[in-house]
């Protein structure tokens, strides 16, 4: 009785899978489904909320979300101060991301195609052990540095320069996002300077090509998915951050994400915060179509 | 009048721009209102037939408290719900204390949504959210004569025009302090006598101010004495021309400003380090940084000053109103006012709580200036929600979203 029962068990598996392998599209429709309906739900959903959020406002009084449908927010928007704001933030995430592919091309070269396996390994720790300490802690960190009588004014006085105080200004802030996105920078140009064929490069020298123009024409091109990817980190991060500006930055240090913030916050106007909260969205989808144009992703 | 009929009123007004329809909205509110209440005629009412009438004002009020409902639901700054003084309230009471803390008080005035949703009873508002809650129907009025600490308050404390209206109190003050001028010592020899230290070019990059559009109220105050043309008596009713001279006064002051700091710590770090040497400031930070020795002094200048007192206020549909009364006036008592002075950082409404913070820290009485006489607390103007609504008697004073619209481009 029981052998009967499981082999009518393995004939209906077999059919089913059978049946699955048959029809492709069902096959790949149970797969999917799951996740897709996750990412609809989740994440889709919630944008299409705040899409349809800035569109509404707030009863400036009683602070009651008002239903109805307005281009008020967006109008508002387009004034001279969120402009200025914009534009602040656009420019330090296109500063930071430089800043972080300056300095990460030649470490990440040097740890992928220089080092030994055990310097590289070491390496590796140093860049990602501040990952394990808190965002606060480390930005704190640069608090003390850099305030006046700081840790970095003591040093530059050490050796004669005289005092800085870069503290509370947007040079401070250039300086603990450079730091805090490093990582997000290395590792991925690592990644793509460590898949890079020896024989690549030795083919180049042998075809007579010096060092700069081997590392401009071969090593740069196939390098650049690494740049890109990292760079998506390091801007789309300095676009949407909030709290370097408040603890770091100076008077002229408002951000979108502080926008945002003190909408939510002091004025709780929910509507005009959502539509601030597009902008970042919008200048992410023209990076991401502009790093498409220049071949970014055909590597992947 | 509920907020959803204020709504109706105002979406049939189509206004075009944002900000003409904060005005239109309340304008329209107010009139829809003022068509369904009856004017009282007293004289405070003056500013209640200008503008609005508070929705709760004819609910019925107490008369007794009565047995506890056996839990208290509270929304709170952080701070003033302490285990030192909340553990013996609860054995006392038998009345359970959950707290939720408020961030800002827009916060606040959120939270308490809909009569507080009949989810808390209690929220200890600042004066500048207390008319929005007000006339937002969020709170409802409270016999006074079952507080019996409220006769020992400061008579300015016991019916402000912040959380009383035509002689109804929504609410008991609770604590409050003075925006102070803090200024190091090694820069001053002696004590600036003016505002005008920070509006004027001389510290330069060594100025810092709070970032809270209520700042602007600063500016107006200033402006009130050094420019008396503009006429401003009130810096919390400003008409468009006065809140435009503010506004331009706070846009002149921003490069001399090193940072706009929206969390204590970040001042105290700023004058502990020297980084500015004069600011706008509460007296707890002056007290955290005299207690760590750092040369720094403050003043109230010839000016006056701007300051926040804070409120019980009783949600209007409180459901457990006897432990709301019970912690009123617990709350209340010279004890308790002084230990929440002392550790909060902030001055007593109570009259008779002086000598008890002297007992638990000394020196705290006159530190938080809870000893001074009554011409002391006269110069301090206390925040309230900018209205349309006037003295005047017109409505064309600026809101409260404007201010917040205002101070965005001045610090953006």
């Amino acid at each position: 009785m029981s052998t009967i029962r499981e082999e009518r068990q393995v004939v209906g598996t077999a059919r089913v899978s059978a049946a699955l392998w048959r029809r492709a599209w069902l096959r790949a429709t149970l797969t999917l489904t799951p996740p897709l309906a996750w990412f609809l739900v989740i994440y889709l959903a919630s944008l299409a909320l705040m899409l349809v959020t800035a569109f509404w406002t707030v009863n400036p009084f009683t602070n009651v979300l008002e239903h109805s449908w307005t281009f008020a927010n967006f109008d508002q928007l387009f004034t001279s101060v969120y402009g200025t704001v914009i534009a602040r933030t656009v420019e330090m995430a296109a500063i930071v991301t430089l800043t972080d592919i300056v300095i990460a091309l030649p470490f990440a070269y040097y740890m992928a195609r220089v080092a030994s396996a055990r310097g590289r390994r070491l390496l590796f720790t140093a860049v990602l052990l501040p990952l394990w300490a808190s965002y606060l802690a480390r930005v704190y960190a640069w608090i003390v540095i850099l305030q006046r009588g700081g840790t970095l004014s003591w040093a530059f006085q050490q050796v004669g320069l005289g005092p800085v105080n870069i503290g509370y200004t947007n040079t401070a802030m250039w300086l603990v996002y450079s730091y805090i996105w490093l990582p997000f920078m290395i590792v991925p140009v690592y990644g793509a300077l460590e898949r890079i064929p020896d024989s690549l490069l030795e083919a180049s020298g042998d075809l007579g090509a010096r060092a700069w123009r081997t590392l401009r024409t071969v090593v740069l091109p196939l390098a650049l998915p690494g740049i890109v990817a990292g760079s998506i980190f390091t801007f789309s991060l300095t676009l949407g951050d909030f709290i370097t500006p408040l603890l770091v930055g100076g008077a002229s240090s408002q951000f979108i994400g502080n926008v945002i913030y003190s909408n939510l916050g002091t004025a709780n106007n929910l509507p005009f915060a959502a539509t601030l909260a597009l902008v970042p969205i919008a200048i992410m989808v023209v990076y991401l179509l502009g790093a498409r144009a220049l071949g970014a992703f055909e590597a992947l | 009048m509920s907020a959803g009929e204020t709504k109706g009123t105002g979406e049939r007004m189509k206004p075009r721009r944002r900000h003409g329809a904060a005005g239109a909205l309340i304008a329209a509110a107010a009139a829809a209102m003022a068509v369904v209440s009856i004017i009282p005629s007293t004289a405070s009412a003056g500013r209640v037939a200008a503008g609005l009438s508070a929705p709760s004002a004819n609910l019925p009020v107490p008369t007794t408290i009565g047995k506890g409902e056996g839990k208290l639901n509270l929304i709170a700054w952080e701070g003033y719900v302490q285990p030192e003084w909340t553990k013996p309230f609860e054995k006392q009471t038998g009345c359970q204390v959950n707290v939720k803390y408020a961030g800002t008080s827009s916060d606040m005035v959120s939270l308490m949504a809909n009569g507080g949703g009949g989810q808390y009873d209690l929220v200890s508002a600042s004066g500048d959210a207390d008319l929005r809650l007000i006339y937002g129907g969020d709170v409802r009025p409270v016999n006074i004569s079952l507080i019996p600490s409220w006769k020992q308050f400061y008579p300015f404390l016991q019916s402000p025009a912040f959380n009383t209206i035509a002689g109804k109190h929504y609410g008991v003050s609770f604590e409050f302090g003075p925006n102070i001028l803090l200024y190091s010592t090694k820069t001053f020899k002696t004590a600036p006598t003016s505002w005008s230290v920070i509006y004027s070019g001389k510290y330069k990059g060594r100025v810092t101010v709070p970032d809270n559009p209520i700042q602007i109220a600063d500016a107006a105050l200033y402006l009130s004495k050094s420019q008396p043309k503009l006429g401003i008596t009130d810096p919390y009713e400003l008409t468009q021309p006065q809140f435009n001279a503010a506004v331009a006064l706070l846009k002149a002051e921003h490069p001399l400003i090193k940072k706009y700091w929206d969390l204590a710590s970040q001042e105290i770090s700023l004058f502990q380090s020297g980084t500015t040497v004069v600011g706008a400031a509460w007296p707890y930070q002056e007290t955290t940084l005299a207690a760590d020795h750092a040369p720094v002094a403050s003043t109230i200048p010839k000016e006056g000053a701007t300051g926040w007192a804070d409120t019980w206020m009783l949600a209007t549909k409180a459901p457990d109103p006897n432990c709301a009364y019970k912690w009123m006036a617990y709350m209340s008592t010279p004890q308790i006012q002084a230990e929440d002075a002392d550790s909060y950082g902030e001055t007593p409404a109570n009259t008779q709580a002086c000598a008890i913070m002297d007992k638990i820290a000394k020196g705290s009485c006159a530190g938080y200036h809870a000893n001074e006489p009554q011409s002391y607390f006269n110069t301090i103007k206390f925040w309230k929600t900018p209205l349309t609504t006037c003295d005047n008697g017109k409505n064309d004073c600026v809101p409260f979203q404007d201010w917040v619209t205002a101070w965005t481009q001045i610090i953006g």
